[in-house]
């Protein structure tokens, strides 16, 4: 085969592998079953984060935080092993938000046009930016912080999907087939039903899924795309760490550029369509560390003399990115004082917000931020939406971790789904047995793993302000025998009858913090009982109680 | 020649800016005229459904006891005079299970899924069309389905289990005391409805048994209703008429309900009580499993009053059966 037609191959490769990452996107979240089910529910498509699992920045991330690798990373290995033999081909072939970046600097733009085309597609040292950012996330993680690890691509594009882009098309696919199916036009119900039977746990989830800074993180997403119109692949180029790590690592690839300088009339083609800004065109020295290996410069060339070939003449390569010394240093500083700065602040220690609930299974407070890359799949995973992005909770570093918020939803007390799909253990993965918030699936003498305390409002609480019967957060209490227990009072009412209601309590040694007496507190705007996160059994000096079941 | 055109092509213009003028303003008037406070729209009605006549050769309500809840189900409705009694050929049923909670069979928080198989089968023969069986879960309705058993045991035998969502619930006006509710549909449209709850305790009414599991045929701020709890139960189960009401006991809950969760607040009881008349057999079961008496339940006054049953249970015509 021609090397020419290399370029179509890696077109069918990027919608592939875009396909593939939205399976597996649309795949995060439980479609229930008719299947009865006693034991665990998990889903039903295999390695729903495998996207994530195979980012070798969030391996590479995680190993240096924890010197050990999370279930499931190993994957990344399929990525960067043969990265050291051919160089940033998963940026040109199966990155889904380099896929997306790759279309959208394809549109027309005025900024990109003919000579300026050209120019902006020559190598820029901006574009050393990348490294700068690789260099303090690589740092921090080791000082044991994944805090920039936010920035990793494919946790950027789940986080963006889950957040906004997907509830985003929820809301408008389900005014569509609302408006459908109240048109009254002949065939339109009939056009609907078939609709919602196509986009069912795909584009229409379950129930219309709802998070916090869907806006924020909406916009920032639109933002990277329309940086493509400014300048091809901006993201790619500038910013993005893992393309940074990749392009450091192909440094040893044995694949590379051979140009043929001598007959070379100097028409530029090959700058027209390149994507990584890499210098093909001969008579500079082609930058390994920044090809995308898209080879469009080989199928631009009119006369062939730009080839890709296994070991190359070395003389016209640049195998190393050139960050100059300085930065380096000023990276690895910035990186070493970044987890210590962030952990000062009273937010990490000894004012934690009360509200910083965590997932079930989620690992003590450092080690946590340790770990999470902010790929927020526990959101998309969660069946009662409650995982929700931290804003303020969890402090600067915290920024974007996931938070349970029970006035969304409470979590339900047999599932483990989020521990199941996070990539890198900061949700350890659990089963309902270990979870033991019902006695009659726990493990025998299992503690239960709680998240929090449940608290009364006593002045907004029904039975106990406005002399009315209640008792729904003693319903929808799970836990057996249950947390919540009622004693009956005497109350005064308006018209100075004496009335006997039942005043809700907790028992902090049943309550596991799950939050389904706030979500189901008929007082809607701001619940009679709410849950903080004293009690976790993930702290132990976040506590209550000297002695706790 | 001055840059303004010809006196034809300034008439002209005049002319197309006038009528767009005069379009803004007839569109802008009649917008006006159109102003008005948004409303609810409701999109739902339900029909008044007959109640089954009674037959003086038939019993009222039959408790079977013995070890396999499909024969008892069976069994309960044989004695009542048949399935054939309820459901006519061609009709489109509703069975209303409970399945509120992500929690197994064994839990005893949701209806046993073999009783309502036989019951959705006893359906099927008596020839019906569609047999629907559905419930508003309280806990994630996807849990609560695959947990509960009954999709896979009422799928198995002609059933359709619709989880449900959203465009399957209609806002309907359910009269002035309920008001608009976001309602089941198959309640609004189905020819009959079966009752199929399964008996356990409940802090605030004693026990929850028929005459509350009708709160779970609607969605929306249904915690409310908590605080006038007897009336609203029996609200509902106005509108809804079921053609028979079969209370589960094979297990029951009898503490820390109507969730559970533990298998010490189950209790085995092998029981399956059958009746045309819901307030009898709310008033049985509150009285064998909870020693509770009619009198101290507001809401069997309440549906008395209302002439939806009788609550003084012992002069109804009973029968026990051992299967």
């Amino acid at each position: 085969m021609s090397q020419s037609a290399l370029p179509r191959l890696r077109r069918l490769s990027q919608v592939l592998f875009f396909v593939l990452f939205l399976i597996h996107l649309f795949g995060t979240e439980y479609p229930g079953t008719l299947q009865a089910t006693t034991g665990d529910i998990r889903l039903p498509v295999p390695y729903p984060t495998i996207f994530l699992l195979s980012d070798p920045l969030i391996a590479l991330s995680n190993a240096l935080a924890t010197h050990a690798l999370y279930r499931g990373l190993l994957w990344s290995l399929t990525i960067l092993i043969p990265t050291f033999f051919l160089g940033r081909f998963f940026c040109g072939w199966i990155c889904p938000l380099g896929s997306l970046n790759h279309f959208f600097s394809n549109l027309k733009s005025e900024k990109k046009r003919g000579l300026r085309l050209i120019e902006s597609n020559r190598y820029k040292t901006w574009q050393t930016l990348k490294y700068c950012i690789l260099i303090p996330l690589l740092v921090a993680s080791l000082l044991g912080g994944a805090v920039l690890t936010v920035i990793d691509p494919i946790a950027l594009l789940f986080r963006s999907m889950t957040f906004s882009a997907l509830p985003a098309t929820n809301v408008a696919l389900v005014a569509v087939l609302g408006a459908l199916y109240r048109s009254g036009i002949p065939g339109a119900g009939f056009v609907a039903d078939a609709l919602r039977f196509l986009l069912q746990s795909s584009l229409v989830s379950f129930r219309q899924p709802h998070f916090r800074q869907a806006f924020f993180i909406g916009l920032i997403f639109v933002a990277i795309m329309t940086l493509n119109l400014r300048v091809t692949r901006f993201w790619c180029r500038a910013l993005c760490p893992l393309g940074a790590l990749l392009g450091v690592v192909s440094r040893w690839s044995i694949l590379g550029i051979e140009k043929n300088a001598t007959a070379c009339d100097e028409c530029k083609r090959c700058l027209l369509h390149c994507q990584g800004g890499d210098d093909p065109i001969p008579g500079a020295k082609w930058r390994k560390s920044e090809c995308h290996l898209c080879f469009n410069c080989v199928s631009d060339c009119p006369s062939g003399r730009i080839r890709f070939k296994f070991f190359p003449a070395p003389a016209a390569t640049q195998s190393s990115p050139q960050v100059p010394r300085r930065r380096v240093i000023t990276g690895i500083v910035a990186g070493a004082a970044l987890v210590p700065v962030l952990r000062s602040a009273t937010s990490f220690a000894p004012e934690r917000d009360p509200r910083l609930i965590r997932p079930p299974g989620s690992l003590d407070e450092a080690s946590f931020l340790a770990r999470c890359v902010r790929c927020d799949a526990c959101s998309k995973v969660c069946p009662n939406n409650s995982i929700q992005p931290a804003f303020a909770e969890a402090g600067v570093e915290g920024f974007w971790t996931p938070v349970l918020v029970p006035r969304v939803g409470y979590c339900e007390p047999s599932c483990t789904l989020c521990g199941q799909v996070c990539p890198t253990g900061a949700i350890w993965e659990i089963t309902q047995e270990e979870k033991a918030w019902l006695p009659a699936a726990s493990k025998p003498g299992a503690k239960p793993v709680r998240v929090g305390t449940a608290f009364y409002d006593q002045g907004r609480c029904l039975p106990w302000s406005m002399a009315t019967e209640c008792i729904v957060c003693e319903e929808w209490c799970p836990t057996s025998p249950k947390a919540i227990y009622l004693a009956t009072a005497t109350v005064i009412d308006s018209e100075g009858r004496p009335k006997q209601v039942r005043q809700p309590h907790v028992d902090p040694n049943r309550c596991v913090g799950c939050g389904a007496c706030e979500y189901a507190c008929p007082v809607k705007d701001r619940a009679a009982v709410y849950v903080t996160s004293v009690g976790e059994s993930r702290s132990q000096a976040n506590q209550i109680l000297l002695r706790r079941g | 020649m001055d840059d303004g055109g010809s006196r034809r092509d300034a008439l002209t213009r005049l002319l197309r800016v006038s009528g767009l003028g005069a379009a803004t303003a007839g569109l802008g008037v009649w917008l006006g005229a159109r102003s008005r406070q948004p409303e609810e729209s409701e999109s739902g009605a339900y029909k008044i459904r007959e109640v089954i006549p009674s037959d003086p050769n038939l019993p009222a309500m039959v408790i079977a006891q013995g070890d396999d809840p499909r024969l008892l189900a069976r069994r309960s409705i044989d004695e009542l005079g048949g399935m054939r009694r309820f459901v006519a050929a061609g009709d489109v049923v509703l069975i209303k299970p409970n399945i509120g909670w992500d929690r197994t069979p064994d839990q005893a928080a949701n209806t046993n899924p073999q009783v309502v198989a036989e019951v959705v089968r006893l359906c099927r023969d008596a020839g019906a069309r569609r047999v629907i069986v559905t419930d508003v879960s309280c806990n994630d309705p996807r849990r609560c389905f695959s947990r509960s058993g009954i999709p896979a045991a009422a799928v198995a035998e002609g059933a359709e289990v619709p989880l449900p969502e959203d465009h399957l619930l209609k806002k309907t006006n359910l009269g002035a005391s309920l008001g608009s509710w976001l309602v089941l549909e198959p309640v609004l449209f189905a020819d009959k409805i079966i009752n199929i709850p399964i008996a356990k305790h409940h802090s605030l009414t004693g026990v929850t048994l028929g005459m509350k599991n009708w709160l779970g045929a609607v969605s929306g701020p249904r915690d409310r209703l908590h605080q006038d709890i007897h009336t609203s139960m029996v609200d509902f189960a106005e509108v809804a008429r079921p053609a028979l009401t079969i209370i589960d006991a094979y297990r029951i809950l009898v503490r820390n309900g109507p969730t559970g969760g533990s298998l010490a607040d189950v209790e085995l009881k092998k029981t399956v009580i059958a009746s045309t008349d819901p307030v009898a057999a709310d008033a049985y079961a509150a009285k064998t499993y909870w020693n509770l008496d009619a009198n101290t339940l507001l809401y069997l006054k309440i549906a008395q009053e209302r002439g939806l049953g009788r609550m003084d249970f012992e002069n109804v015509r009973a029968r026990v059966i051992r299967t």
